[in-house]
């Protein structure tokens, strides 16, 4: 399990790097470039920003330098003091500057949203579990059942209902035409209320997901031979439910919990647009679109980065809570 | 000692027509009511896409600018005379827009599982047909694309060829729909690579090498159509996401290029209006619901009907 473990985690290290490189290769094949504006500015003030933040140089050259200590240009990158331009690269953790903000490096950037990112993320997970798994539950125990048809309606909703649907249309009813809410919150850290309507956008898909597979694997666990058992030798009906069954149920559904998590973190950003969540998922669209570079190439390594420690710790997981499974 | 073997009645045994995996399968489906809704809905969906133009009470871009004009520069509301589903407010007919946006998101079904199809079934038996090194290569190779984030991929793609012939394929749309097929496949190989690896290992294929049934046949006869029962409830269970996803960019205005309607850009053009004109925003939004929810119903249909596991439990 150590080498396994060991041998997972240094190889997330060039999936990221591969990672990093069709980024900056497809960013870099965008036409246009940060000072394309509607204003077009002069052609001599562009060569100079080129200038000034190493644009000018070939994209292999780039690359290296947005990676770091391997810049054998160093006096080209370290600039005059004057222009404060000193960027350290990937490696020392320095993400560069921001073509768009030129007042603050992407450090800053990342910094001030990630943990509200994380954060929205975060308790739409939670709330999805804490909700999709006793539903999922609720409805196998009683099949075909009134809990069953009502689990099932709330899974076909959270199926049918694209996040960026749900989320206009919970912005609608609840804080522009009910008032129930604060449309656009301004004090996300002090206003707890500012999260319930994100969250809940963010949860409804995930929510359906988790009830239907937590449904249809304990359906599956209750026609087992070790539960016929524990019934026939007089284990109240709670304890089979919550010993034999449920924990056994829970098994395949842990396998989609990572990839929801990593759905969750880094597929909240329509909700954070709509919303106005101060996150940086709204940075994931608008970057593109302005050629910020830095700011694109920082959001690619993130989420990769999310996606690919999710998965690790969902394998994990799944040796820890089914013993059954050994990795080698 | 009487003769008395005359007396003993003709056995009568009645046979059951052998009916086959596929035969089986289909009677299974055909039981569940929810699947056979949404297989219906699909083929009307399809019906739709294929002849939307000549169905559609407009076309998808005329604008009936006397009507908006006669409304006050208003968005006709529903069930207004020759606009069954009121129009926008440049006068465009919402129930005409919603075809071509059925056109669309069917489209993005069919190429995108092509696209997974072509990409995913390949290197999935590749990987378990060479094993070793080629494994291990392919798998690494879907783990890069596992951890790439899907959306930030196929903006940049879309953003990178917007200009190029390939990019104004189909009003813009071809290259979303190869970019979504980009980010899908890696599913589909693990699943191929794991059933086959699995198929290799069970008993029916071992005794067919025993009795000496040749490699091709039991590739042909055994694998493949054991393997081909996951992948096509994959195929159907994934275009919910495309479709999904498709909506998902046209919302950021991404892919289809004005005056096309995706189900998603109609969303989003009709969010300014949704106090006054919900129908503007409920319709696009049902429109998008219903076809995740056929899609959907009837993958997990073929999936029971298919998954011999639960063969004689219901």
């Amino acid at each position: 399990m150590g080498a396994y473990l060991i041998r997972r985690v240094l190889w997330i290290i060039p999936v990221l790097f591969v990672v990093s490189i069709i980024t900056f290769s497809l960013m870099h094949a965008v036409p246009g470039g940060p000072w394309s504006k509607e204003k077009k500015l002069p052609p001599s003030v562009i060569e100079h920003l080129d200038q000034k933040y190493n644009l000018d140089e070939p994209v292999f050259i780039q690359y290296l330098n947005w990676v770091g200590p391997l810049q054998f240009d160093e006096g080209a990158l370290q600039r005059d003091e004057a222009d404060n331009l000193v960027f350290g690269g990937l490696l020392a953790g320095d993400l560069g500057p921001s073509y768009k903000y030129l007042d603050r490096s992407v450090n800053d950037i990342v910094a001030d949203g990630i943990w509200v990112t994380v954060q929205l993320g975060l308790m739409s997970f939670i709330l999805s579990v804490i909700v999709g798994i006793p539903l999922g539950v609720i409805a196998a125990l009683r099949h075909n059942g009134i809990p069953d048809y009502a689990a099932t309606f709330v899974s076909i909703i959270g199926i049918a209902t694209p996040t960026f649907v749900a989320s206009i249309l919970l912005l609608v009813v609840f804080s522009i035409a009910l008032g129930w809410f604060q449309p656009n919150s301004l004090d996300w850290r002090t206003d707890p209320s500012s999260w319930v309507l994100p969250v809940i956008a963010l949860s409804l898909f995930p929510i359906a997901q988790i009830a239907r597979y937590t449904r249809a694997s304990m359906l599956e666990v209750t026609r087992r031979d070790y539960v016929r058992t524990a019934h026939s030798k007089g284990v109240k009906e709670g304890s089979v439910v919550v010993v034999h069954m449920i924990r056994n149920a829970l098994i395949p559904v842990v396998t989609i919990l990572g990839p929801l998590l990593a759905f969750l973190i880094t597929g909240s950003f329509i909700t954070e647009f709509i919303f106005s969540v101060p996150g940086i998922g709204r940075y994931y669209v608008t970057s593109i679109g302005q050629r910020d570079y830095g700011v694109i190439m920082a959001m690619t390594m993130l989420y990769a980065a999310a996606i690919a420690i999710m998965n690790l710790v969902v394998d994990v997981l799944y040796a820890y809570i089914d013993p059954r499974i050994r990795y080698s | 000692m009487a003769n008395r073997t005359e007396t003993l009645p003709a056995a009568t045994v009645e046979v059951r027509r052998s009916s086959g995996l596929w035969g089986d399968a289909f009677r299974r489906l055909r039981r569940n009511r929810l699947a056979i809704v949404g297989g219906v809905l699909v083929i009307l969906f399809v019906f739709i896409a294929i002849f939307g133009p000549y169905l559609a009470p407009w076309p998808y871009d005329y604008q009936d600018l006397d009507a908006v004009l006669a409304n006050g520069g208003l968005p006709l509301p529903a069930f207004s005379p020759g606009h069954f589903l009121g129009t926008d407010e440049l006068g465009r007919d919402l129930l005409s827009r919603l075809m071509d946006g059925a056109r669309i998101s069917m489209t993005v079904a069919l190429v995108v599982q092509f696209v997974v199809l072509v990409i995913g079934m390949p290197v999935g038996a590749a990987a378990a047909w060479f094993g070793g090194r080629t494994d291990s290569w392919l798998m690494r190779l879907t783990d890069v694309i596992y951890a790439y984030p899907d959306l930030l991929f196929i903006i940049l793609l879309s953003v990178a060829l917007k200009e190029t012939v390939f990019g104004k394929a189909l009003d813009g749309l071809l290259l979303v729909f190869v970019a979504i097929g980009l980010t899908s496949w890696v599913t589909m190989a693990r699943l191929v690579r794991g059933q086959l690896l699995s198929l290799k290992e069970t008993e029916f294929v071992e005794a067919a090498q025993a009795i000496g049934v040749p490699s091709k046949k039991i590739i042909s006869k055994h694998l493949l159509p054991n393997a081909l029962g996951p992948v096509i409830v994959a195929v159907t269970l994934g275009i919910p996401g495309a479709i999904l996803a498709e909506a998902t960019l046209a919302f950021i205005s991404i892919g289809a290029t004005p005056p096309r309607a995706s189900w998603g850009s109609l969303v989003a053009d009709g969010q300014p209006w949704l106090r006054s004109f919900p129908h503007l925003v409920i319709f696009p939004a049902l429109a998008i619901a219903t076809a995740l929810i056929s899609f959907t119903f009837l993958g997990d249909g073929l999936r029971d009907a298919l998954d011999p596991k639960l063969k004689g439990k219901q």
